[in-house]
């Protein structure tokens, strides 16, 4: 698969996952997205794995892999910094923030920074909208983010 | 827990707990919704914990202690309630909470710095239910949020929980269909369609399987209701989908939840357990040989699965791609079976309508929207957060009485509606009432209910192209217009914001919006126009500014302004010049800086440091 990064994955875990639910295609989302906490992407492994087990055509379930966007194909960085693009962020200057980060982390949205301490998203709405702009690490929110503390923020995060 | 296994034993439960209840205890409420738990919300829970018993006073015995879900008004979380005394403590810090239990919980005093100072008119108010934000509101959806623990089915059992499910289960399900058809209740996730007809419309189809579904994959940006209400009252989703699951019959239910609410599905959960362990849930429920379960489902990130044949497709673990709108999913719906789907706020208003009675709930609201309606009131807007009014209320009433007039003194300009399917509303067409018939008629609509103030420095040619931005990503890229169309208009637009509109662009785009409204395939993309179609009708002047003169009204597009500073403002403190990553701002200590503007990038850090107001973009 194209632009996957081959790296050695804990096979057991995968099947532990796997085990974990009901052998049923319903579940197939909620498997990969277990996959996408545990390993913080979602392995090649893991997917010819998981289409074995549930007898389903691994082009299925990579399909599923690029439909959704909360999983990912290729790893992640240690921390995921989400930038907040929903309207009422968008109002309250959150593209000037997403761009102060990518210029000070020298990385482009929807990708890891060379160290692999960040991976920068832009969501759409992440619901928190009487805080904006927010910025979500990892699962820490922080509201009325302002462009030049935002590097604060994230500083927090090695 | 036993389970309860009769309507005389839930009573019996009531009672029983209400009586253990100490009366008129002096109690602390804090907010644990999402806002304030990112403001600090759990250190000063923390803080209530230690305080009360570093005083040698017990929790539960001298002093309530309890956390809840959202208030709604995030903005100046964390919050912290006092009961009885109905007094509300705004940004409370974990150095405040000595001080509040000494002075309002051990005696009968406010602490003036933590109350409610309006912006305004500099007045301070201490009650909760006389601050502007509440004073107009109307709970009905948000009934037991930031009152009940959501973690406690006692809690909601002591605020009438389940009554409704018993009354509901004595009735006859054709009985209980008319009811809700009766209260006039209308979806409340965008589409407006009674949900009463719809209950009708799948029980009608012969089939031995039917199910209920809850779409709780909230997605319109600027809309965070159904959140709340998962969070904060998770129980009466689930009360009002066994009712409908009982009235429509069917045996399973599914909620579908956004994968970025983690707390929401924690939330479920727990309840779910609780209502299982009780009774409420599972085989017999209540013993009256009713069979009902529900499994939570968390979405994966993609927007068009808040579309509802979409959503069903992801239930069944496939690629969420909608399908075309004539087949209906009441009759063939998830599994291709009769099913019912509707929206968080929806379910949670079943339970009261099934206890207070339809009339009850359709003396509020208009002729065609009855009851009330939760709006995410943000933007440029002093107050801002949920609030729940009646339908009708007018858009300048929400934003000046409740949301208490905009941000900064700046003038009003327009509100938008209705997430990226919605549409803008000017200043002077703002007394009109906010229903579902009123808004579709002025070019926009209810949505889920979001309402983005936007003010005079807001572009409106910069919030189209945010939106369709927007839709060009959710896009599923099945239909032809809406996968082509969008980046299509995505480019023109694009190209007006940069400098390089030109005479026939608003035609062109006009154009388009037709194209998307009749030829897509699902609700996404057929109603994807209405950003363009709206701002083009009620802010035609702000389209050719850019195009012909090049320049943009608000300050906005950024290939359009230039920054610099005034000279009569500027105080010399170099703050500004500090900061530039460019580097391009010079001047001595003391004297006015220049940006030199051959090196501006047009980032505004100056402008955001700035404390002096010094930075101008024109």
């Amino acid at each position: 698969m194209a632009g996957q990064v081959r790296k050695k994955v804990d096979t057991k875990q995968i099947d532990k996952i796997i085990k974990s639910y009901d052998k049923s295609e319903e579940s197939l989302l909620a498997i990969l997205q277990d996959f996408q906490r545990s390993f913080q992407y979602v392995p090649e492994e893991g997917m010819k794995r998981l289409s074995k087990y549930m007898g389903v055509p691994e082009s299925k379930i990579y399909a599923m892999g690029t439909f959704y966007k909360a999983l990912s194909l290729t790893p992640r960085g240690r921390h995921t910094c989400k930038v907040c693009m929903g309207t009422a962020c968008h109002l309250k200057g959150a593209g000037q923030i997403l761009e102060t980060i990518e210029r000070e982390l020298k990385v482009k949205r929807n990708s890891t920074t060379e160290d692999q301490r960040f991976t920068v998203e832009s969501v759409n709405c992440v619901g928190a909208c009487a805080m904006a702009p927010v910025v979500v690490v990892d699962e820490d929110y922080s509201g009325h983010v302002r462009q030049s503390k935002v590097m604060d923020i994230l500083d927090k995060y090695k | 827990m036993k389970a309860i296994t009769s309507f005389e034993q839930l009573e019996g439960y009531r009672e029983k707990i209400k009586a253990s209840q100490k009366k008129d205890l002096p109690s602390v409420l804090i907010c644990f919704g999402t806002g304030c738990q990112a403001n600090g919300a759990v250190a000063v829970a923390d803080a209530f914990q230690e305080e009360i018993v570093k005083k040698g006073l017990k929790v539960g015995v001298n002093i309530g202690l309890k956390t809840t879900g959202c208030h709604g008004y995030c903005e100046n979380g964390p919050l912290v309630v006092l009961r009885p005394k109905d007094v509300l403590y705004l940004k409370v810090k974990p150095k405040d909470v000595p001080e509040i239990v000494e002075k309002s919980l051990q005696n009968d005093t406010i602490v003036e710095r933590l109350i409610y100072k309006d912006v305004n008119t500099k007045e301070t108010i201490a009650a909760y239910h006389e601050i502007p934000f509440y004073k107009y509101q109307k709970r009905i959806a948000l009934r037991n949020i930031g009152n009940v623990d959501p973690k406690s089915i006692d809690d909601y059992i002591l605020s009438d929980g389940y009554k409704g499910l018993a009354k509901a289960l004595t009735m006859k399900p054709d009985d209980i269909i008319a009811e809700v058809e009766k209260s006039g209740l209308r979806g409340r996730g965008g589409g407006g369609f009674p949900a009463g007809t719809k209950w009708r419309s799948c029980r009608a189809v012969d089939s031995d399987v039917r199910y209920v579904m809850c779409n709780g994959d909230e997605g319109d940006p600027g809309a965070f209701m159904d959140r709340s209400i998962m969070e904060g009252d998770p129980h009466s989703v689930i009360e009002g989908m066994i009712i409908g699951g009982y009235a429509v019959g069917a045996k399973q239910g599914y909620i579908y939840v956004r994968d970025e609410y983690p707390l929401a599905v924690k939330n479920l959960q727990a309840a779910l357990a609780d209502a299982r362990a009780f009774g409420f849930l599972g085989k017999s429920v209540l013993g009256t040989g009713f069979d009902f379960d529900i499994k939570i489902s968390r979405g994966g990130g993609a927007f068009v699965c808040g579309e509802s044949s979409a959503l069903m497709r992801s239930l069944e673990g496939k690629v969420g791609e909608p399908r075309a709108k004539y087949i209906r999913s009441v009759e063939k719906g998830l599994y291709d079976k009769p099913s019912v789907l509707n929206n968080v706020e929806t379910w949670g208003n079943i339970p009261v309508i099934m206890q207070n009675g339809a009339e009850w709930y359709a003396s509020f609201g208009t002729k065609g929207s009855k009851g009330t309606k939760v709006f995410s009131l943000v933007g440029k807007v002093n107050n801002t957060g949920l609030v729940e009014v009646p339908m009708g209320i007018t858009v300048r009433e929400l934003v000046e009485k409740i949301g208490g007039g905009i941000l900064g003194g700046k003038k009003f300009k327009a509100v938008q509606t209705g997430g990226p399917s919605g549409g803008c509303i000017p200043e002077a067409e703002s007394d009109l009432p906010v229903d579902f018939d009123s808004l579709t008629a002025a070019g926009s609509m209810m949505g889920s209910g979001g309402i983005i103030v936007m003010d005079e420095n807001t572009c409106m040619v910069d919030v189209a192209k945010y939106f369709i931005g927007f839709l060009v990503e959710e896009s599923c890229g099945k239909c032809t217009p809406c996968r082509d169309g969008l980046p299509r208009m995505h480019k023109i637009l694009s190209d007006i914001t940069e400098g390089n509109g030109k005479e026939g662009d608003i035609a062109t785009l006009e154009e388009l919006c037709d194209v998307l409204t009749y030829a897509a395939l699902c609700g996404l993309g057929s109603s994807a126009a209405n950003p363009v179609h709206s701002t083009i009708r009620y802010f035609r002047e702000e389209y050719e500014a850019h195009i012909r003169d090049k320049k943009c009204p608000a300050g906005v597009c950024k290939s359009l302004i230039t920054y610099s500073i005034d000279a009569s403002k500027c105080t010399g403190c170099t703050l500004c010049s500090k900061k530039c990553p460019q580097g391009c701002i010079t001047g001595e200590r003391k004297q006015a800086h220049v940006i030199d503007k051959s090196k501006c990038i047009k980032c505004g850090v100056c402008k955001d440091v700035c404390n002096f107001d010094a930075v101008r973009i024109e």
